[in-house]
């Protein structure tokens, strides 16, 4: 598994298919900028979620109550480390005809969007995800089914993504 | 495509005719406030019979020459400013007395027309008509045009849709039509009666009410239960009969047309290509009919029933019962150029599928052919779902921990129309196998189809 030198790995890889006719998927990451953002809302959640555990029984019932604000950190260290993984299982791929988009560790999932079917190429990005500089890009075909979107990319890449689809889209485009 | 320069040229000399529906129309909601008057009563009898002794003769002639005028004035003006026109690409219709609103639906587009008449409607002679594009919802359909016009304008939207030239497609009149299969009542009945789901809600509507009863000894929740049960009951068996009472297939260049209906008399067409997926069902019961026909040395192998996906479409049925192979002909019909994958060709799930999900796992089991994609599921009633290459919108293969740890997974292809056809339980490296091939097949599936003018 390539995933961990993922971006660097997908720009060079890039140029290769150019070259290679055969239609190996190269794989691109995620970049860590999400994971961080990730990490950083699991602590804060957390970090309140201990606070509150912490003092409401420390003042209603005695100081000695307070270790309970221990109870989430345990949570909180399994959660870092769980988002690591599913940040390192997310790749996405684009190959000559299709999508293809990888994700999940426990539950895999691996979905292949053939660029002639998508209907709507969408970039959203929340106002955490503004602070972070990332954008999510969601595909939509006529199957409702589909649940093809690619979380916290950085926005040029995203851009650059959605105008390629599209355009790729246009061009291999089908009816129904 | 091809026609599209010719199209655009002709439509600016071609003057756009509009045309108003059927004069019947404005009485179709007539029946409204008497429903209401006639709900409210059954709801309320204690109030109702004391409002109404309240009303004088007078009260009551002032309200009827005030509500009969003003309906009369709203049904004649919503008909008045309704119109719809043909054109060389689309159906226009133009509506709303306040809050205008044109459609324009563009006729290469079109998934199916059905052609509806119910009871009341055939009475008058009026036919309600329907295009079925994704998107479109119950107010686009023309409802109502008399009868000979309705078959006219489906025969001219279908000739303009199949690519024929503007000019001819008003002449070019309904195209012939082959019946491929005609359902008897007797065997729909014998049919509904083997079929589990209409003795479940028939017991449930029997059980239920008497177990409430006994319980709270109240009459009106035993009546509140008692009546939506006993609806169900009568939609699943006599509704079912009379809504596929006769039912008729044919085949002609403009697809498939379905015909059925008792009291409501409905007419689908459905235009080659238009097939998103097609499940053949194998209830049990139908199942062990079978066979004690088949011990019994009769004609004809065990009924199937099909259904068909197609987009933007309500009607889901192509075949209520009929025998496997002629359903399967009539299938081979809908998906060209496709035959259903026998029995014994489809690979099973793999032995340790069991760990997974046991008993069930030998249900299990796919087909890829040249055309399609077929999955079958269900151990006493047995599911095959069917989807054309060409129709593929995305392929997806997930795998659960447990899934993982015996080297199995599943495979999604999700088609238009919202279905997905599901194939549980394969081996890891078959199915991540599989997901590569289907994309490519579903890529030189996409090549081969047909044109969406389909005379082109």
């Amino acid at each position: 598994m390539e995933t961990g030198s993922a971006p660097a790995a997908g720009r060079s890889g890039a140029e290769e298919t150019a070259r290679a006719p055969v239609d190996e998927p190269v794989w691109t990451g995620l970049p860590p900028d999400l994971l961080r953002m990730r990490r950083m809302l699991l602590v804060v959640w957390l970090g309140l979620l201990a606070l509150a555990a912490g003092l409401v029984p420390g003042i209603l019932v005695g100081p000695a109550w307070a270790a309970f604000t221990l109870l989430p950190l345990a949570p909180a260290a399994w959660g870092w480390v769980l988002l690591g993984r599913n940040w390192r299982s997310w790749r996405y791929a684009e190959r000559a005809d299709d999508l293809l988009i990888s994700r999940g560790v426990l539950w895999h999932e691996e979905t292949v969007v053939p660029y002639g079917r998508m209907q709507l190429v969408e970039v959203t990005s929340g106002p955490v995800e503004r602070r972070f500089g990332l954008a999510s890009v969601q595909l939509h075909t006529a199957a409702a089914a589909t649940d093809a979107a690619i979380p916290g990319l950085h926005p040029a890449e995203a851009e650059r993504l959605r105008d390629r689809l599209s355009e790729l889209g246009e061009a291999r485009s089908a009816g129904l | 495509m091809t026609t599209r320069e010719p199209d655009d040229e002709v439509r600016g000399a071609e003057p756009v005719t509009e045309r108003r529906l059927h004069p019947v129309t404005p009485l179709r909601r007539a029946w409204a406030p008497f429903a209401v008057i006639v709900g409210w009563a059954v709801h309320d009898p204690d109030q109702a019979q004391r409002q109404l002794t309240r009303l004088t003769t007078t009260t009551l002639l002032i309200a009827v020459a005030v509500i009969v005028p003003a309906a009369a004035l709203y049904g004649f003006l919503s008909w008045w400013f309704t119109h719809f026109a043909v054109t060389g690409t689309d159906l226009r219709i133009r509506t709303g007395l306040l809050f205008r609103r044109t459609a324009h639906i563009r006729l290469e587009r079109i998934q199916a027309i059905d052609v509806t008449r119910p009871l009341l409607a055939r009475v008058a002679g009026v036919a309600k008509l329907r295009l079925d594009v994704v998107g479109t919802g119950k107010k686009d359909e023309l409802a109502f045009l008399g009868e000979r016009e309705a078959r006219a304008l489906r025969a001219e939207l279908l000739a303009r849709a199949a690519g024929f030239a503007p000019e001819t497609a008003h002449d070019v009149g309904e195209a012939p039509a082959r019946e491929l299969l005609r359902v008897p009542p007797r065997v729909l009945a014998v049919a509904l009666v083997l079929t589990g789901a209409t003795w479940g809600s028939l017991l449930a509507a029997l059980v239920v009410p008497s177990v409430l009863w006994l319980a709270t000894g109240s009459v009106w929740t035993v009546l509140a239960t008692a009546l939506p049960l006993l609806g169900a009951a009568g939609a699943s068996s006599v509704g079912r009969f009379v809504g596929e009472y006769d039912w008729s297939v044919s085949a002609s260049p403009d697809g498939l047309r379905i015909d059925h209906g008792l009291l409501d008399r409905a007419h689908e067409t459905v235009p080659p290509g238009r097939v998103q997926s097609v499940r053949i069902i194998e209830p049990l019961l139908w199942r062990w009919w079978g066979a004690r026909r088949r011990g019994r040395a009769q004609r004809g192998g065990s009924w199937v029933r099909v259904e068909l996906d197609v987009a933007g479409s309500d009607n889901s049925v192509l075949v209520p019962v009929a025998p496997r192979e002629a359903a399967e002909e009539i299938v081979a019909r809908g998906l060209p150029g496709v035959t259903v994958p026998r029995a014994a060709s489809l690979s099973p799930a793999p032995r340790r599928a069991g760990r997974c999900v046991p008993l069930w796992w030998r249900g299990y089991g796919i087909a890829v052919t040249g055309g399609v994609f077929a999955a079958r599921h269900g151990l006493l009633g047995r599911v095959l779902a069917l989807v054309p290459h060409a129709k593929v919108q995305s392929v997806r293969l997930t795998q659960g921990p447990w899934q993982r740890w015996w080297g199995l997974a599943d495979l999604r292809v999700d088609s238009g129309a919202g279905g997905t056809v599901t194939a549980r339980l394969r081996d890891a490296g078959e199915a991540a196998e599989l997901l590569r091939g289907q994309a490519e097949r579903s890529r030189t599936g996409r090549r081969d189809a047909r044109p969406d003018r389909w005379m082109t």
